[in-house]
């Protein structure tokens, strides 16, 4: 049973941020059900699922074959026959095999029959980089899908994402991608048990600020909240932390309004700088914002490399805490003596 | 129009406080004077002018602090001294040799004065400002919405009342330097000790026929001696900046200890070409200036080599911290009488021992000694120097 709702924002784990959310969800909506690689016997490949097949039996939590194609064109037709399906995809490498039944299937179909048929499907995805899995198990390709009109695609970058963006992300009628970050699972934060931003396709502002403005998502989210946390106390430095959410469709409110304020932006994420949502993010700030504009706009994005193995080759092809707290500090010319 | 921008007053120096402005616009300046006090760690330091010309506009406030290499003031070149529209589209060959050749710094064009950022120019526009007047103080020079409010301000006649840093900091610079040499140079150490019998016998000639006023001290004739020495070894007459760069000038560095302490280290410019009179007078003007902490930019900036002088009644050896980016220091111990064996004699002279560290990346022990050798022998003929 459901624990009973505590006031009081507890300290909980990424991981089971993510099973509370799942469990919230299977509780609540009985046309939900779970299904992907290993999340039954073996509980999940992060662990996130265990203990759901025994909770739920094997109707709502399905076991299915390695074939990424065909499980999530199962959860395409279950959608489009009234089922609330949830489909994991064990990490992101792997969802390009089922990068055809997502782009020409699921993003399509409210389209192609008029507005006939609704996919009201989720698929989970794990993503990132910073475990050394090397260049084929670490990857940050939340802007491959954000590129493509039809889906929405959520990042939860904080641990009240990993929460309850679950539940809101059931309540879309279209299907949505949902970005869970595999290095954040043994992390433990704070998480309320209600979430206070209620539209997912709303951007947060995780932290206030006046001078400039930190606009990251997914693993961005931490390292700019400690880079600005590092700004105020050794310089003074007043950062706003912009966590977009929604990949797409970007908030574009939350951000120019941020730029507005501060006029300075800095771009931070994992994925390669070319064509990243960076992109995306700044031609809107160029677009909306232009006379706001105090500094050139900054970004930093991943070394455009295949993710080496080696832990300190990993670590340099990423933005860094340390990066971001540099960067920032140049575009202010702030001078630490006379 | 000719841009007088903040100097470095160091390789360590970022940024200045501009003190005191002591010209205003339409005044005339020439090469060598003294328009502004800037505040830096070193303390208040008088600025020099370049150029020739008039005084067109402050654009920094007094108390404001700008990174190195911002305009501080514009000036007017002389009617003249302008290079005519014309030369400009004439070919090389056709501008005469006897032209001046000086050209003048950055020209300030109207419209496309500095850079400014989107939001500055739109705040401009509202407020009708002109922004070829501005003084950008964002990275690279760039006018950004701060620089436009404090026109803004300006213009309105409520400039900020905030006041200036101090000269405490002066330890701060020292301590910086000092660790920064101590930890990037690798010191060699010599030392020889000379006799100084022939030497202070010549200055006491010497100054009983003089005036009180005219005296000579011991302290000009090391500073000729290793003037003159450093011309035998100008390997040690330079600075390290990733190699050895000998310097053209000889310029003295001479550690001045202030009573509230630290050291500021004003250069004697071309000692070597100096007579004993000149060292003398300029050491007298310069040590008072140094004590009230009113030295100029450049004589802070110019040193190509350190000395320090303990003097009479001290302790007999200093070893020096070299001083970046030069490459070698001289500790000139105090003089005493001591055991002497000459020619086979033991007698008593007075004599006073002689350091050189040096920077062993840029030179060895062999062109320390060297100097140190010529220094004793410049020393034994007191009358030549």
């Amino acid at each position: 049973m459901e624990p009973t709702p505590s006031p009081q924002p507890v300290k909980i784990t990424y991981r089971e941020a993510l099973k509370q959310g799942i469990r919230e969800a299977l509780q609540t909506d009985e046309r939900v059900f779970l299904m992907g690689e290993d999340v039954g016997r073996y509980g999940g490949s992060f662990a996130v699922t265990k203990g759901l097949l025994q909770e739920f039996g094997e109707d709502r939590i399905m076991d299915v074959p390695l074939s990424e194609s065909g499980f999530v064109g199962a959860g395409i037709g279950a959608a489009l026959n009234g089922l609330r399906p949830i489909v994991e995809i064990m990490t992101v490498n792997f969802s390009l095999l089922a990068m055809d039944q997502i782009v020409n299937n699921a993003a399509t179909l409210y389209h192609m029959s008029g507005g006939q048929l609704r996919v009201p499907l989720v698929i989970r995805v794990s993503c990132g980089i910073g475990r050394q899995l090397a260049a084929q198990h670490s990857h940050s390709w939340e802007p491959l899908f954000a590129h493509i009109a039809g889906l929405k695609v959520l990042s939860a970058g904080t641990h009240e994402d990993a929460r309850h963006m679950l539940r809101l992300a059931l309540q879309e009628p279209d299907p949505v991608i949902l970005f869970e970050y595999t290095f954040l699972m043994n992390r433990e934060e704070a998480v309320g048990t209600q979430q206070e931003v209620v539209d997912i396709v709303r951007a947060s502002v995780r932290r206030a600020g006046t001078d400039l403005t930190l606009i990251t998502y997914g693993a961005g989210v931490y390292k700019c909240l400690e880079a600005a946390a590092a700004l105020a106390t050794q310089t003074g430095i007043q950062a706003e932390v912009v966590d977009l959410r929604s990949l797409r469709p970007l908030d574009t409110a939350t951000i120019l309004a941020s730029v507005r304020k501060t006029h300075r932006a800095l771009l931070v994420e994992e994925a390669w700088g070319s064509v990243n949502v960076s992109s995306e993010v700044v031609s809107r700030i160029v677009e909306g914002a232009f006379y706001e504009l105090d500094a050139p706009i900054g970004r930093l994005a991943g070394v455009e490399v295949p993710i080496p193995y080696p832990r300190h080759l990993e670590e340099a092809c990423l933005p860094q805490v340390g990066d971001i707290v540099t960067m920032a500090k140049k575009m202010l010319g702030k001078y630490d003596r006379v | 129009m000719i841009e007088f921008k903040m100097p470095s007053l160091g390789a360590d120096m970022e940024a200045g406080t501009l003190a005191e402005w002591l010209v205003k616009p339409g005044d005339h300046v020439t090469r060598g004077d003294i328009i502004a006090v800037v505040d830096t760690q070193k303390g208040l330091i008088e600025i020099e002018v370049f150029d020739d010309g008039v005084i067109d506009r402050l654009v920094l406030e007094e108390n404001q602090k700008v990174p190195v290499g911002t305009t501080m003031a514009l000036i007017r070149e002389p009617a003249g001294a302008a290079v005519k529209p014309a030369a400009i589209a004439a070919p090389p060959a056709a501008t005469g040799p006897a032209g001046p050749s000086r050209q003048p710094a950055v020209q300030l064009g109207l419209p496309a004065a500095g850079k400014a950022t989107p939001l500055a120019r739109r705040l401009a526009a509202e407020a009708g400002i002109d922004l070829a007047g501005v003084l950008g103080t964002g990275p690279e020079g760039v006018i950004n919405k701060e620089d436009v409010e404090r026109e803004i301000r300006q213009r309105s006649g409520e400039g900020p009342k905030e006041v200036a840093a101090g000269a405490e900091s002066i330890r701060a610079a020292v301590a910086a330097a000092m660790a920064k040499s101590n930890r990037e140079i690798p010191h060699y150490y010599l030392e020889t000790t000379v006799d100084l019998s022939r030497a202070l016998a010549w200055l006491s000639q010497t100054n009983s026929e003089r005036p009180v006023k005219e005296r000579l001290l011991l302290v000009v004739l090391y500073i000729k001696a290793l003037a003159k020495s450093l011309r035998q070894v100008p390997d040690l007459n330079a600075y390290w900046e990733k190699g050895l760069v000998r310097q053209q000038e000889i310029n003295i560095g001479f550690a001045i200890s202030l009573r509230t302490g630290g050291v500021l280290i004003p250069a004697i410019r071309e000692a070597d070409t100096k007579s004993l009179d000149e060292l003398m007078g300029v050491l007298n003007e310069l040590i008072p200036r140094a004590r009230s902490l009113r030295l100029r930019s450049s004589e802070l900036s110019k040193s190509t080599i350190t000395m320090t002088n303990l003097g009479e009644g001290q302790v007999e050896k200093v070893f020096g911290v070299i001083y970046p980016p030069q490459v070698a220091i001289l500790g000139f111990g105090g003089y005493s009488s001591r055991p002497w064996a000459e020619n086979g004699m033991l007698g008593i002279r007075p004599a006073a021992t002689i350091t050189l560290a040096g920077d062993h990346r840029a030179t060895d022990g062999t062109t320390g000694s060297r100097l140190l050798m010529a220094i004793r022998e410049y020393l034994q003929k007191p009358e030549d120097l």
